[in-house]
């Protein structure tokens, strides 16, 4: 797959980014770059080879299903930019 | 329901189910429904960056659970995706789900739709999941307010293949997925609250047609008759669509039930492309078979095998083992009433059966309740067969006395007693009301013997009434042809 400027500016958009006009041309040459270090590897017999999903070899860690959080509701929205009556406040969200 | 027969409908469900675990999917979090907002959060479930998810063990038996249930197979080796989407609801900016290796795949179940014949509808995969919280939008002024509660709860999302052809079936197989879910205590299966959410991808071709129609999902269905409603509207919108030459467009449509039709979201076309790739927070989950062995060796008994077990043991109709195994709560009410009558000494599965189908759940349906809210307890149930099966009460009484059970409740021995309602059996006491009625009606003896034989209903009526009901009929009936004959 090759990269264009309207794949850039896609991703961007997808991501939430706002990428200055004069800097798509860059982005372009970098992604390209990183597809075709991938299209090298793609050349390598892996035949046989497990497909990877996680980059460190272990097993699922699990918890027993206990509730040990109590309310700290104050305390989490005061991290947060806007607050109303016990809620986040968010710009009004349209259909 | 058959709206043009040149048409086939084509169904297939996703259903999100909330599962009953004490605490959230990856962290210490209450897992409660109806709390007071933001109050059942912390820096996992509310996204705070630099936190790290720890996996239920609580959910991956429960999901184990209910892949055993549909028949399904367990992949040993399933992994976590990260599907990626923004949204104020979604504080990570992502969900956290399975993707191409999810923890079930290849179920089945079976359906009983009414007046059909049992059908096998598959079901491609299962997937664990976390669930989004709430924006609140109605009455706030120029924002919208989130509630992180519900973020974290653990989903399974069951997703069929598209193997129902009307809404009758799309129903059927929703009310035997939610039983299933139940009988196995994972989820409550409440719609209206969400803890049982469907989305329904209907698409119509011409009968014959190999390949599928294009498709449209049905969001906002918030009951089984709203899913079924939703369907037949848009099956109907479809073949409009079709016949007027036009093309149904692949679209999300949010069903409206206050006006009984649909409308489409008009999502913008990027809105699937969801970027997935393997979740980095998570390593992937092996379950080792012996432990998949354990959970299936502690199954309970599911639906399909109680109504089964009606049926060799007890001798029920498949239909009348359908309806009794419907929902747990309708099955533990039969079995309870069923085991008062047995314990009685009058073992009767059939007669238990039928007063439960026949009167209660009628009754139960005029006046909109479930079996659950029933004014008539299981025992009480139990013990009005168990009196009508003695011979202390006819069938007729019995439903008097079911009508005062229904209204006020109450033991029906004690209704029997008090109200005086008890058969009379006393055969001298029986004799006298027919002697007495036979005199009174000289000329139909005068018909019963010049041949009329079928007068004697008449005369059995008028002894019946003459005891207000409470002379054992076959009695009666004997009485009067002895003296008659």
């Amino acid at each position: 797959m090759s990269i264009t400027a309207d794949t850039v500016k896609h991703v961007a958009n997808l991501a939430r980014l706002d990428i200055p006009a004069d800097e798509v041309e860059g982005y372009v040459e970098q992604l390209s770059q990183i597809l075709g270090l991938m299209d090298q590897l793609n050349s390598l017999p892996t035949d046989g080879v497990e497909p990877m999903s996680h980059a460190v070899e272990m097993l699922m860690p699990a918890r027993e299903d206990v509730v040990v959080n109590s309310d700290a509701r104050d305390l989490l929205l005061a991290c947060a930019p806007d607050t109303e009556d016990g809620h986040f406040r968010v710009p009004k969200i349209i259909e | 329901m058959p709206i043009d027969p040149h048409y086939e409908t084509v169904i297939g469900l996703e259903v999100h189910s909330q599962l009953r675990t004490k605490s959230k999917i990856f962290c210490g979090c209450p897992n409660i429904f109806g709390a007071e907002a933001n109050t059942q959060i912390c820096p996992v479930c509310a996204g705070f960056p630099g936190v790290l998810p720890v996996m239920n063990r609580e959910m991956v038996n429960m999901a184990i659970k209910t892949g055993l249930a549909i028949n399904g197979t367990i992949n040993n080796f399933s992994v976590f995706s990260r599907k990626n989407y923004f949204y104020p609801d979604s504080p990570t900016g992502y969900q956290i789900s399975q993707y191409d290796l999810p923890i079930v795949e290849h179920g089945e179940l079976f359906i009983n739709p009414e007046g059909q014949s049992k059908k096998r509808v598959g079901v491609t995969r299962i997937h664990m999941e976390v669930d989004a919280g709430k924006s609140l939008h109605e009455g706030i002024v120029g924002a919208s307010w989130v509630d992180l509660n519900r973020v974290g709860t653990p989903l399974l999302e069951i997703v069929s293949e598209p193997d129902m052809r009307s809404s009758e079936e799309a129903g059927a197989y929703l009310k035997k997925l939610r039983a299933i879910l139940r009988f196995l205590e994972v989820c409550d299966g409440n719609m209206e609250e969400g803890s049982f959410r469907c989305d329904a991808n209907v698409s119509v071709r011409h009968y014959g047609a190999e390949e599928f129609g294009t498709r449209t999902e049905l969001k906002n269905l918030n009951s089984i008759r709203n899913v079924m409603r939703a369907i037949d509207y848009e099956v109907e919108r479809q073949i409009d669509i079709i016949e007027n030459g036009d093309t149904v467009v692949q679209e999300t449509r949010l069903w409206d039930a206050n006006n009984n039709s649909s409308r489409s979201m008009r999502s913008k076309e990027d809105a699937h492309d969801y970027r997935y790739f393997p979740e980095p927070d998570l390593p992937p989950l092996t379950i080792e078979q012996s432990h998949i062995d354990d959970i299936r060796a502690r199954l309970p008994e599911l639906p399909d095998d109680m109504a089964k077990r009606f049926q060799d043991e007890m001798g029920l109709s498949e239909y009348d083992a359908g309806v009794l195994t419907a929902s747990k709560e309708m099955a533990s009410y039969f079995e309870i009433a069923n085991q008062v009558v047995t314990v009685a000494g009058k073992k009767n599965a059939k007669a238990t059966a039928n007063w439960v189908t026949v009167e209660l759940l009628g009754r139960l349906n005029k006046n909109g309740l479930e079996i659950e809210e029933s004014p008539v307890s299981a025992t009480n149930m139990g013990k009005l067969v168990a009196l009508i099966q003695s011979g202390d009460i006819s069938g007729k009484i019995a439903k008097q006395v079911f009508g005062f059970m229904f209204d006020d409740g109450g033991d029906p021995e004690q209704i029997v007693k008090e109200k005086g309602l008890k058969q009379v059996t006393d055969s001298s006491a029986i004799n006298s009301e027919v002697d007495q009625v036979l005199a009174a009606h000289p000329e139909q003896v005068e018909q019963y013997r010049g041949g009329k034989t079928q007068i004697l209903g008449f005369l059995v009526g008028k002894v019946m009434q003459a005891t207000r009901g409470k002379a054992n009929p076959a009695m009666v009936n004997s009485l009067l042809k002895d003296k008659l004959g």
